[in-house]
């Protein structure tokens, strides 16, 4: 498969308080934007465990993207940094598994940047699109 | 004919340590000899594949198999073993989760033998000779084993009944594991037979955890004098501890050395190391994106750490094969 007609798989978990209603503001609003990005709604960025992220790549996700609160916002005070902190280490833990740094995003979406959630699905389809399918569905052997 | 149940043991991808975990249990394995018979050891009795073979399907009690499976002998052995076995143990950490063996899944038969047999400072192979799965030498075709790009887990490849933890698993376990055979009081299959609680729970520096475990930097056990008294974390040590399975009788913590998480994780997770990440991203103390990235910098080979002995049997398995160079 060439890169021009590959479509990533990307898995994206945004919390209920900023990200979620940041793509719901892009929806209203009628932005059009890349429709790669599977959203998961979950309660909070710093509820994302690790796992999840491991399991979507297992499963065929070729990017995976969190998205929280801005620093300082988080409803929960303070789950987006614990986020950060596990997005750094993780990172570095899937590139020893060959999983590019590029897979793999953490932003920050608030509930008024619609705009934002827009340019992040676009830029990041096109980046993982680049770096071309994962190819660990069905586990990696 | 004795009327005993018949018990074997057998080794794969091991150090040897689990049949010493046997030997450990010194006049207690008296009683094992006089309950049961054992009909296949490699390690101590002088029984071959073919005597197996000749065992009825089925007539084997229980076979204690130790050891990550790694080479096509090591599946051929074991997929026998689970015609003739009725239970099958998966014994220690290598045939539980992958144990020290698994790190070679970062890895691949390439990278490895390139290592083994070119590049390491001790060798000397002037031939550049390598083993090959069939060879002819005069006329005759002479073979080895497959060693695979992969390490596996026992029950990746057949079906495990119970497992027993540990690198290698402790003498009590084991005698409680063969006494709740030999009655008949087992726990349902799949069980991991040793206390589904982590490891902190049971630990006796637990107390002198802080109220707020928080890390600043992290340092590896050789760079400071370990208090024997404090929790490893909030000395800035990484002890696997949070996410390990308890049971072992904390035999690491009391040689004052952080847990490096052998009995693999509790029933309720499926990632070791994952889990032990998310819990280190919580009592890393600071908020700011540059100082967590020096604190992360710091940890020499996180991968490798977190998933030390439970590589293969993690949600990823191994490094992507398109990755190595």
């Amino acid at each position: 498969m060439n890169n021009e007609s590959f479509e990533p798989k990307i898995v994206g978990f945004l919390c209920n308080w900023c990200s979620y209603t940041g793509a719901d503001l892009a929806g209203t609003a009628r932005m059009v934007y890349a429709p790669n990005v599977r959203i998961i709604r979950v309660m909070c960025s710093g509820r994302v465990d690790p796992q999840f992220v491991l399991k979507a790549f297992s499963e065929g996700a070729d990017g995976v993207l969190i998205s929280g609160c801005h620093p300082g916002d988080c409803h929960y005070q303070e789950g987006n940094y614990k986020t950060l902190r596990r997005y750094k280490l993780l990172n570095k833990v899937l590139e020893q598994f060959g999983i590019e740094e590029d897979r793999f995003r953490l932003e920050w979406v608030s509930a008024a940047e619609g705009a934002k959630f827009q340019h992040i699905c676009n830029e990041f389809t096109d980046q993982v699109r680049e770096l071309g399918p994962l190819n660990l569905n069905g586990g990696n052997q | 004919m004795s009327e005993k149940p018949k018990v074997a043991f057998y080794w794969c991808s091991s150090c040897g340590g689990c049949e010493e975990s046997i030997i450990d249990l010194a006049e207690d394995i008296l009683k094992v000899v006089e309950a049961v018979d054992i009909v296949f050891w490699p390690v101590a009795i002088d029984i071959k594949k073919k005597d197996v073979e000749a065992m009825p399907d089925g007539s084997i009690a229980v076979t204690f198999i130790n050891g990550a499976i790694r080479m096509s002998e090591q599946a051929e052995m074991v997929k026998m073993l689970r015609r003739k076995s009725g239970l099958i143990v998966a014994h220690g950490s290598c045939s539980h989760l992958g144990g020290i063996p698994g790190l070679g899944n970062f890895w691949n038969k390439e990278t490895i033998f390139n290592r083994s047999y070119h590049t390491t400072p001790s060798t000397e192979n002037p031939d550049g000779t390598v083993p090959l799965e069939s060879v002819i030498v005069e006329g005759e075709e002479m073979t080895l084993p497959a060693f695979w790009d992969t390490v596996k887990t026992l029950d990746q490849v057949i079906d495990v009944d119970y497992y027993l933890p540990g690198c290698a698993p402790p003498r009590d376990l084991i005698l409680n594991a063969l006494g709740a055979i030999l009655e008949g009081k087992l726990p349902p299959k799949g069980s991991v037979l040793s206390p589904n609680k982590s490891l902190c729970d049971d630990c006796d520096r637990n107390e002198s955890k802080p109220e707020k475990l928080e890390m600043l930097e992290i340092k590896r056990p050789w760079e400071i004098l370990a208090d024997p008294e404090i929790c490893f974390l909030a000395q800035g040590i990484i002890c696997m501890g949070p996410a390990t399975r308890t049971g072992c009788g904390e035999r690491c913590i009391i040689a004052n050395m952080p847990c490096r998480g052998c009995f693999g994780p509790t029933d309720q997770v499926y990632d070791q190391g994952a889990k032990f990440l998310a819990a280190l991203g919580s009592i890393i103390e600071t908020n700011d994106e540059k100082e967590i990235e020096k604190i992360v910098d710091t940890i020499v080979d996180p991968a490798g750490t977190f998933y030390r002995f439970s590589l293969p049997s993690s949600i990823l398995r191994r490094r992507r094969m398109e990755a190595i160079k």
